[in-house]
C-alpha cells in the first residue's frame, strides 16, 4: 500500500521559498494570497497491507530520515 | 595530529582540506571514502569537508548522515573525539545530531560566494586557541544553505554556555544584519558541541591558508588544533 508523507517547515521556521512563491503569484495578479508554505511531498511504495503498521512504520521512517524534526512538521496519509 | 578526512559522493572540498591540515601539522591527512565501517586506528580529528554530498538530495547533509562511516564518526565523538565540520560538513554533522540547529536555505534564496568575516566568540577551544576572543577574520563562504536556525531554548542554551564559535561580523567586527548575508540566527557562522571538541561553521577557513591564496587568515583554526591534539 501506499503512503503520502507531506514534509511541511514548522511554523516559526522562515520558508524563504514559500516567501519567493508568494511574491511571485502576487506579481502574477493573483490577489488575496495571504501566506504561502511551501514543502514537500514523499510517496512511499510499501509491501505492508495493514494501514495502521504502514502509518506507523511511514511515521518511523519520517522521523529518522524524511523530515528533519528541528526545522519541519510531517503528517502521513495512508491510501 | 592523525586527520582523516571523510569523503562522500559530491565531496569537493576534501583537498584544500587536506593542504591546510598539512601545512599545519606537517603531515598528510587520511582521505577515507564514506562506504567504510571504521576509522584507522590512532585517529586525532576526523573532519567532515565542504560539498554537495549526494547532490544535496532531500536536505543538505541528511544522505551522508546516515552513511556507514557516520556511526564510526558518532562512536569516535561519544568517545571524546574531536569533529570538525565546514559547509557541507557542518550540515552533516547537524542531520547527524551531533552538534544543534539545522541549516536553511539562505534567507536571500541567493548562492553565496564571496568572502565573509567572522568575529571569534569563544577563544581557548581546540579549534580557537590562538585566536583571542573578539578577533575578526576573513573566509570565503560559498553555500546555499547556510542559514543556522535553532529554536529559543537551544538559543539560550548556546549563547549561555558559550558554544558560540564564531559570528558573521563586519571587518571591523561589529555584528550587523549587512554582515550576516544567509541570515543565521544571531549571526551564528560557526558553533561547538559542550566538550568544545565538535565544531561546525559554515566559511572555508581552510582556503586562507597560504599568501598564495590571498591571506592566512583561517590558519590559527589548524595551528591551534594541531597545538591542542598534540598535547592531548
Amino acid at each position: 500500500m501506499k503512503a503520502l508523507v507531506t514534509v511541511m517547515p514548522k511554523a516559526g521556521v522562515l520558508d524563504p521559498q514559500g516567501k519567493a512563491i508568494g511574491h511571485a503569484l502576487s506579481s502574477l495578479g493573483f490577489a488575496g494570497v495571504a501566506d504561502v508554505r511551501a514543502g514537500k511531498v514523499i510517496e512511499l511504495e510499501l509491501a505492508e497491507t495493514d494501514p495502521a503498521k504502514a502509518k506507523a512504520a511511514a511515521e518511523e521512517m519520517a522521523r529518522k530520515l524524511l523530515a528533519n524534526t528541528v526545522i519541519e512538521s510531517f503528517r502521513v496519509e495512508v491510501v | 595530529m592523525n586527520a582523516v578526512i571523510i569523503v562522500f559522493p559530491g565531496t569537493n572540498r576534501e583537498r584544500d582540506m587536506a593542504i591546510a591540515l598539512e601545512r599545519a601539522s606537517g603531515r598528510k591527512p587520511t582521505l577515507l571514502f564514506h562506504r567504510a565501517d571504521a576509522l584507522p586506528a590512532g585517529t586525532d580529528l576526523v573532519v567532515l569537508p565542504g560539498g554537495f554530498s549526494h547532490g544535496d538530495y532531500l536536505r543538505s547533509g541528511a544522505m551522508a548522515a546516515q552513511s556507514p562511516i557516520m556511526q564510526a564518526v558518532r562512536d569516535f565523538a561519544a568517545k571524546g573525539g574531536h569533529v570538525l565540520g565546514v559547509c557541507n560538513g557542518f550540515q552533516i554533522l547537524t542531520e547527524a545530531g551531533l552538534l544543534p540547529g539545522a541549516l536553511l536555505r539562505n534567507a536571500t534564496l541567493r548562492f553565496l560566494s564571496m568572502d565573509c568575516h567572522m568575529r571569534v566568540e569563544r577563544s581557548g577551544t581546540p579549534y580557537t586557541a590562538h585566536w583571542q576572543k573578539g578577533a575578526v577574520f576573513r573566509a570565503p563562504m560559498a553555500h546555499g544553505d547556510g542559514n543556522y536556525f535553532c529554536d529559543d531554548e537551544t538559543l539560550a542554551r548556546l549563547n549561555g554556555e558559550g558554544l558560540v564559535a564564531f559570528r558573521y561580523s563586519t571587518p571591523a567586527g561589529e555584528i550587523t544584519d549587512a554582515a550576516n548575508r544567509n541570515g543565521a540566527r544571531q549571526n551564528i557562522a560557526g558553533i561547538l558541541s559542550p566538550n568544545l571538541r565538535i565544531c561546525g561553521l559554515m566559511p572555508h577557513p581552510e582556503d586562507l591558508v597560504d599568501p598564495l591564496m590571498g591571506g592566512t587568515d583561517g590558519l590559527p583554526m589548524f595551528t591551534s588544533l594541531v597545538e591542542s591534539l598534540a598535547t592531548a
